[in-house]
């Protein structure tokens, strides 16, 4: 594969793509991927019913027949309800992500190159908001403000801001004293230009995987809380509001809570396959080398 | 007029220790489309220098005292918005190792367009100004390889590309930090003839650090000697490599395996260890390991003239001369 540069120009992306589905677990994971965030942005088209649509005379009907997964105790189509639940658990994830991402690499970065002091203070932050385990400040927060997506999503980003921004501050510093960046500063580049040109493609990649691996945390936080009742608020479907149902009444009726089990566990699968997969796949070094 | 001139240099690093005087009264001189090498063992400066010179100096050093100038102007002076503007432009560089000297993520292509910001030309401009720098570096087949990251080149290939950028802009001035000591022998001749080529090509300076005799024998017009932070004798290549004059420098030369006629299991050395430049010692720098020391070396000598371009740090020469 040393010839990869003369086959023509291939986009970054495309490159990256094309050694993940030579990988079974990357194109498994890929495949599992594209399932979820296609059934969750695609919800309205592919739930058969309204997930929030009462139907009491057809309370907790067995799966088959005309509910593909049966319906829970107020007759609300569960296989409707599962479909409509990812889309909360990636309206929750994306953003969380994105932002704790977005975060992470600013204040990462400003600690990693910045002055001895700044680095300090963005540590002691760092490790200030680390000290507090996730649900518990969770919990406190939504019991100041009440529950709602939104409070859910600033509490796990803000949580999960201090992940990104360490691995990014050790990157950054390792990366500070290589000797291409001194050649960069002595062929006349700016920090603004050594930062966004030479620091951050540099960082961004393991940054991905962790992100990748990081989704299904935050899903599972995120079913986590509403399975508490201190995330989405009631009619809403969500695959930990799901769960609550389905533990309630697990004697009775074991599909509702396999039906807001398995989707948690498929996402936890399929983003750790995908992260795994491109852990190998974002470092052009290790690109189309050995069986892996 | 010389491209960079320097004088009276003298450079300290603030240590827990108390100040460590590194560079103490350096004066050198590179001259118009010359080469000139600074030889010396490890810790003689050699770095330090040059980090001055490209204003790239550790958090810890300072420069004390002297002036350095390029094409006459004062650059000691200069704000660090000003320096980076030179940087690359007018002064460039070349590093030591070529295997780390790459952005590994980034195609070389993409790191040479970048490298030209400075310039106002379209992206197919620059592209075309990076596959022609490295044809000029003789790399074949440049289109292609644009399209290629760092770690699909050999070492000696990554040396050259790391040539083709810092010649780029066509610098008044080229410093190159021993850049073929990673590289095996057979590449170090094809860097040094390459290096040569270019020079005169382009028209630059060279300022060549390297601790190889051989390699600065080769290319070099000039030399200068350094010792434990002081310039001991500089000149030409063939006055200081046939009739050195400075007991340091005739020392070096012995120890070269490339000057050994005899068939020895032992290489020579030079006996002693470079003097603790936090508490220096008085007199001259090198008295401590000099087998000509002398009465008159315990006060500091000062640069004696051997020929008109010939110049020595050593009491001797005075002493020759009045004799």
């Amino acid at each position: 594969m040393t010839d990869a540069g003369l086959q023509g120009p291939r986009s970054e992306l495309g490159e990256i793509l094309h050694h993940l589905v030579r990988d079974p677990l990357g194109l498994a994971g890929l495949i599992i991927v594209t399932v979820i965030v296609a059934s969750a942005a695609f919800a309205p088209w592919i739930a058969p019913y309204d997930p929030i649509a009462l139907n009491v005379p057809d309370r907790l009907q067995g799966p088959g027949g005309a509910h593909l997964l049966g319906t829970d105790q107020l007759g609300r189509d569960t296989f409707s309800r599962v479909i409509w639940g990812g889309r909360v658990a990636l309206q929750v994830a994306l953003p969380t992500i994105g932002g704790a991402i977005f975060f992470g690499l600013l204040l990462g970065m400003i600690a990693g190159y910045g002055p001895r002091w700044l680095d300090s203070l963005i540590v002691l932050l760092f490790d200030t908001v680390r000290s507090f385990p996730t649900v518990m400040f969770a919990l406190a927060v939504v019991a100041l403000v009440g529950p709602s997506l939104n409070t859910v999503i600033i509490v796990i980003m803000a949580t999960s801001i201090p992940t990104y921004g360490r691995v990014v501050r050790t990157l950054t510093q390792s990366l500070r004293e290589a000797e291409f960046i001194s050649a960069e500063r002595s062929l006349g580049a700016s920090t603004a230009r050594i930062m966004s040109v030479h620091i951050l493609p540099n960082v961004l990649g393991p940054l991905v995987v962790l992100a990748a691996m990081d989704i299904p945390t935050v899903v599972g936080l995120e079913a986590g809380l509403s399975f508490l009742g201190m995330g989405v608020k009631p009619p809403t479907p969500s695959w930990g509001s799901l769960l609550n149902d389905g533990y309630n009444l697990i004697r009775n009726t074991p599909w509702l809570i396999v039906a807001g089990g398995m989707p948690l566990i498929l996402t936890t699968i399929g983003f750790t396959f995908l992260g795994e997969a491109l852990r190998d796949v974002v470092d052009p070094k290790l690109r189309g080398k050995g069986g892996k | 007029m010389a491209v960079l001139d320097i004088l009276d240099l003298s450079v300290s690093y603030t240590t827990p220790r108390g100040d460590l005087k590194a560079l103490r009264g350096v004066s050198l001189s590179v001259p118009q489309r010359r080469i000139v090498g600074i030889v010396g063992e490890s810790g003689c400066g050699k770095s330090t220098l040059i980090s001055a010179i490209i204003r790239l100096m550790a958090p810890n050093a300072q420069i004390r005292s002297g002036s350095i100038r390029l094409k006459g102007a004062e650059i000691l002076e200069l704000s660090e918005a000003q320096m980076r503007a030179l940087r690359g432009a007018e002064i460039s560089m070349v590093f030591q190792d070529p295997m780390q000297t790459h952005n590994p993520v980034l195609t070389v292509g993409r790191q040479m367009i970048d490298i030209q910001y400075r310039d106002k030309l379209s992206k197919t401009e620059k592209r075309k100004r990076a596959a022609g720098m490295l044809a000029l570096v003789g790399i074949p087949d440049p289109e292609a390889r644009l399209n290629q990251y760092p770690f699909e080149f050999s070492g000696g290939m990554r040396q050259r590309i790391a040539i083709a950028m810092a010649l780029m802009a066509k610098p008044a001035l080229l410093i190159a930090d021993e850049p073929t000591t990673a590289l095996d022998a057979t590449l170090e001749v094809q860097i040094i003839k390459r290096l040569r080529e270019l020079q005169e090509e382009v028209g630059c300076s060279i300022l060549f650090i390297s601790h190889h005799l051989g390699v600065i024998a080769e290319l070099c017009d000039e030399v200068v000697v350094m010792y434990a932070g002081e310039v001991v004798e500089s000149g030409s290549v063939r006055d200081v490599f046939h009739n050195p004059a400075h007991p340091y420098t005739r020392a070096l030369l012995d120890c070269d395996p490339g000057h050994i006629k005899v068939r020895t299991r032992n290489l020579p050395t030079i006996p002693g260890n470079i003097p603790d430049l936090v508490h220096l010692p008085q007199g001259c720098i090198f008295a401590g390991r000099c087998d000509k020391r002398h009465d008159a070396c315990a006060a500091r000598p000062d640069m004696a003239t051997v020929n008109p371009s010939h110049h020595a740090a050593c009491h001797l020469i005075a002493v020759r001369e009045t004799a």
